[in-house]
């Protein structure tokens, strides 16, 4: 497996807070990479580094051989990386379809406004909206907006899908479509980077997991091997108890 | 494109707004008309603006004052035929907005805002104080500039035609832009800068371009309409009211729609036509002014076509 | 050379009275997140309230500061009610657009009664002379009133619980709500109280120079360059920015002609927009 995105050593401080020390992961082509840690860990952070919204204060980023380091974002987009945000961000004064033409228009292909509305309407069937493409964003279901978050960041036709908590705040059906979907993605051939909170479901999407305390890496490795990694267990699980249920995916 | 009804429309509309004053040979109406035509021209620009990408350009005058100034002053000093005056007047105001929107843009919502007060107070001060331009004083047409134009009597109408004109290609730009792909990057910059620049608009791109967009025909009604008047003066040019009573139009018409604004202009212009007659009313047209604005911000955020689209969500697709 | 320190004085002098202003425009701001556009319009009523009392009633000039202070409150807490309540919450660019409408609202009433003539406050204060230059009384009795008011503000905003309630509802409305605060009612309350400040400022204006029914626009602008170099949403940056434009004033003054004043104005205020969109006196967050 090649490499996709390289992250080498990026560090961010706000203030009095280091948010990201030295941190380097890589994502390989087609992989599923989990990226967890406490809350405060910096994981939001490190994607927000990756596409660009603010510039690292030292290290690289570098994507299919491209230096993308410090954005702006809109460039980052346009080299194939997409992002689900955690907080979602519809564009509620459009329309689900809309939103999504949005995405292919300015993502990857740079499509024109006819083929891209195309494509939108493909990701939007395929994503479990296709039943109200003319529904205005705003007035969807919050588990309608993380959806279309996800619908619209696939439109793009990315390389590299940063999901950040894209289950919160679902219920368990809809945790399961959700992964499900996931799970489609990659077989589709899209790479993902994903921060996200419940273990269960991390464990069995990931192929490896980056587990990120204190803005940097603590450990890496399989959902196995990081489970079993003691410093992980005190660090980020603190119950043992929870570690059970990771150990047993479902 | 031009297999749409809605385009039709427009064009229809037009002949008949510029051909009746013609035929019926009232210079009253035409003169009326003629004003509502430039808010038409203003609201519809600034609608580019305030409407799809969120931005309120409070001071949007400048570019008609701007355009008018070069134009006036390119047909008494250099002694050009208008019509290349006013068009030369519209691209220079345009690549003087779009250098001028690389900076200001950098600016987000309110701070924006304030900034375009402070750009319309310099540049009419910088006016006032600029000689060639006549300073406070401004420009005047001596009668034998209409000579091209075959004498004054004539070059009212001739304006009024290119006028009418200038209106109907902002309609036309407006549709045209509302169904591009730059018009979408522009509705999702209105909607959240943000989550637009993450996928991908190129937002300062795209921002400078529509403030420059906004420029071009408001500098070249400019250019026409203080031509036709024979004279410019900075008070005039830019005068702030002006602008305002522009953001006016488009939220009483509806922002972010193609006809609304052109609806509010036409409504407003008319309205005030009315209350400027009613003797009772003349003194108190900003407070009326004022109280309209209060109302739709509250009440009808949508403005009239806004609120129409929301009543009868199926008109959304033919009246846009 | 001490031409120009008389100048520079009397700048600083004037620029006290720009900050009281501009603290109110950044009272409101940092409250509740709303500029206000009819700040020139209340500014220009606290003129005119100073011509009504000291023309009509025979009040004496600085007896209308504390009536202005109480019916700036109420008249802020009214327009509160009237145009702002329904924007809180709602995107910026809505309460941009409603505090201008009732700007025009104002100055259209404004202009109606009183027309747009000039106008003129007699106030008979002694000068003070100092190696042959005379420092009018007017101005470092505004100038004066001007510091104890922002010094009242202060102990009003850090030293009362109100002035804490005002502090919590500004850092998180939400938490503060949580914590038992009546949000709307200290929200119209900082209207209120960024009103009387307007207000007070354009007596205080009145009683040094002559004044118009739309002389409020060129000191909203004031209000505006100020808050950008104070930072807006910081009241004690707002008076040290109204200092150092006052100071900005006083300085160019001596060395070009009147009309360019504007410009540099204008033109400062466009440049710290986008130099330094968290002003130059922000030591700290507001």
């Amino acid at each position: 497996m090649s490499a996709l995105l390289e992250v080498n050593n990026i560090s961010k401080r706000f203030g009095g807070l280091q948010a990201v020390d030295r941190l380097s992961l890589t994502v390989n082509e087609g992989e599923i990479l989990g990226l967890i840690g406490p809350n405060g860990a910096g994981k939001s952070t490190v994607f927000n580094l990756i596409n660009g919204v603010y510039p690292p204060d030292g290290g690289s980023i570098v994507f299919v051989g491209q230096d993308i380091t410090g954005g702006p974002p809109y460039r980052v987009a346009r080299q194939g990386i997409a992002r689900a945000h955690q907080i979602v961000q519809p564009l509620g004064g459009l329309s689900v379809l809309d939103n999504c033409t949005v995405g292919a228009c300015f993502g990857r292909q740079g499509l024109g406004l006819v083929p891209a509305r195309e494509v939108a309407r493909e990701v939007v069937d395929m994503i479990g909206l296709g039943d109200r493409p003319d529904m205005l964003a705003a007035s969807l279901t919050t588990a309608g907006k993380k959806r279309l978050e996800l619908a619209r960041a696939l439109s793009a036709r990315p390389r590299l899908l940063l999901l950040d908590e894209v289950l919160a705040g679902l219920n368990p059906t809809e945790t399961e479509g959700m992964i499900e979907t996931v799970h489609k993605i990659r077989d589709s051939g899209v790479a993902i980077l994903m921060i996200e909170h419940i273990m269960r479901a991390v464990m069995s999407l990931s192929d490896r997991i980056v587990v990120l305390n204190l803005g940097s890496k603590l450990a890496e490795g399989s959902p196995q091997q990081v489970a079993d990694n003691p410093e992980v267990i005190t660090a980020y699980l603190g119950d043992s108890k929870l570690l059970s249920v990771a150990e047993k995916p479902a | 494109m031009w297999r749409r009804p809605f385009l039709w429309f427009i064009v229809a509309a037009a002949l008949v707004y510029a051909l009746y004053p013609y035929f019926t040979d009232d210079v009253g109406m035409r003169e009326s008309l003629l004003l509502a035509a430039v808010y038409i021209i203003l609201a519809s620009n600034l609608n580019l603006m305030i409407g799809y990408a969120g931005y309120v350009n409070f001071g949007n005058i400048v570019f008609f004052g701007l355009g008018g100034y070069i134009c006036l002053y390119l047909v008494t000093a250099l002694h050009w035929h208008v019509i290349p005056a006013a068009l030369t007047g519209g691209a220079a105001v345009s690549a003087l907005a779009l250098l001028f929107g690389l900076g200001i843009l950098r600016l987000r919502g309110a701070f924006f805002a304030l900034a375009t007060i402070g750009v319309n107070q310099a540049i009419q001060q910088l006016v006032v104080n600029f000689e060639p331009w006549g300073g406070a004083t401004g420009i005047y047409l001596s009668l034998d500039a209409y000579g091209p134009l075959g004498g004054p009597m004539q070059a009212l109408w001739t304006t009024y035609l290119m006028i009418v004109a200038v209106t109907t290609a902002s309609l036309l730009a407006s549709y045209a832009i509302r169904h591009s792909k730059f018009g979408l990057g522009l509705l999702a910059i209105g909607q959240n800068e943000d989550a637009a620049s993450v996928l991908g608009v190129p937002t300062p791109r795209y921002k400078a371009m529509v403030y420059s967009a906004s420029a071009f025909l408001p500098a070249v009604a400019g250019g026409l309409y203080f031509f036709k008047s024979g004279i410019i003066e900075p008070s005039s040019a830019f005068n702030l009211q002006t602008s305002i009573e522009a953001i006016v139009m488009v939220m009483l018409g509806g922002s972010g729609t193609i006809l609304g604004p052109a609806l509010g202009a036409f409504l407003y212009e008319e309205l005030r036509g009315f209350l400027l007659t009613a003797q009772s009313f003349s003194q108190f047209q900003l407070v009326i002014a004022g109280a309209l604005l209060l109302l739709i911000v509250q009440f009808v955020p949508g403005g009239l076509l806004g609120w129409v689209h929301q009543r009868w969500p199926r008109t959304r697709r033919w009246l846009e | 050379m001490i031409g120009i320190l008389a100048s520079v004085i009397d700048g600083i002098l004037i620029g006290a009275v720009y900050g009281l202003a501009a603290m109110g425009l950044t009272l409101i701001w940092g409250v509740m997140n709303v500029i206000n556009l009819a700040h020139g319009a209340i500014v220009v009523v606290g003129m005119f309230v100073l011509y009504m009392l000291v023309s009509a009633l025979g009040l004496p000039a600085y007896g209308a500061v504390p009536v202005m202070i109480v019916l700036g409150f109420v008249i802020g807490i009214g327009l509160y009610w009237i145009g702002v309540h329904r924007m809180i919450g709602r995107p910026e660019l809505m309460s941009l657009l409603s505090t201008f409408a009732l700007n025009m609202v104002l100055i259209g009433l404004g202009t109606a009664w009183w027309t747009t003539s000039p106008y003129n406050v007699q106030v008979n204060m002694p000068s003070v002379s100092w190696r042959g230059y005379t420092f009018t009384g007017t101005h470092i009795t505004a100038a004066a009133l001007a510091v104890v008011i922002a010094g009242l503000l202060y102990l009003l905003l850090y030293h009362t619980r109100i002035g804490k309630a005002v502090r919590a509802v500004a850092t998180n409305r939400e938490a503060a709500e949580l914590c038992g605060i009546p949000t709307t009612q200290v929200l119209a309350m900082a209207f209120g109280l960024g009103v009387a400040l307007a207000g007070v400022s354009g007596t205080l204006i009145a009683t040094m120079f002559p004044f118009t029914v739309l002389s409020g626009e060129a000191y909203q602008l004031k209000s505006f360059v100020v808050t950008v170099l104070g930072g807006l949403g910081n009241p004690a940056g707002a008076l040290m920015g109204g200092i150092a434009l006052g100071l900005i004033e006083g300085l160019a003054t001596p060395f070009m002609p009147v009309s360019w004043i504007p410009i540099v104005e204008f033109g400062l205020f466009v440049f710290c927009l986008i130099a330094f969109p968290r002003g130059i006196f922000s030591f700290t967050k507001a």
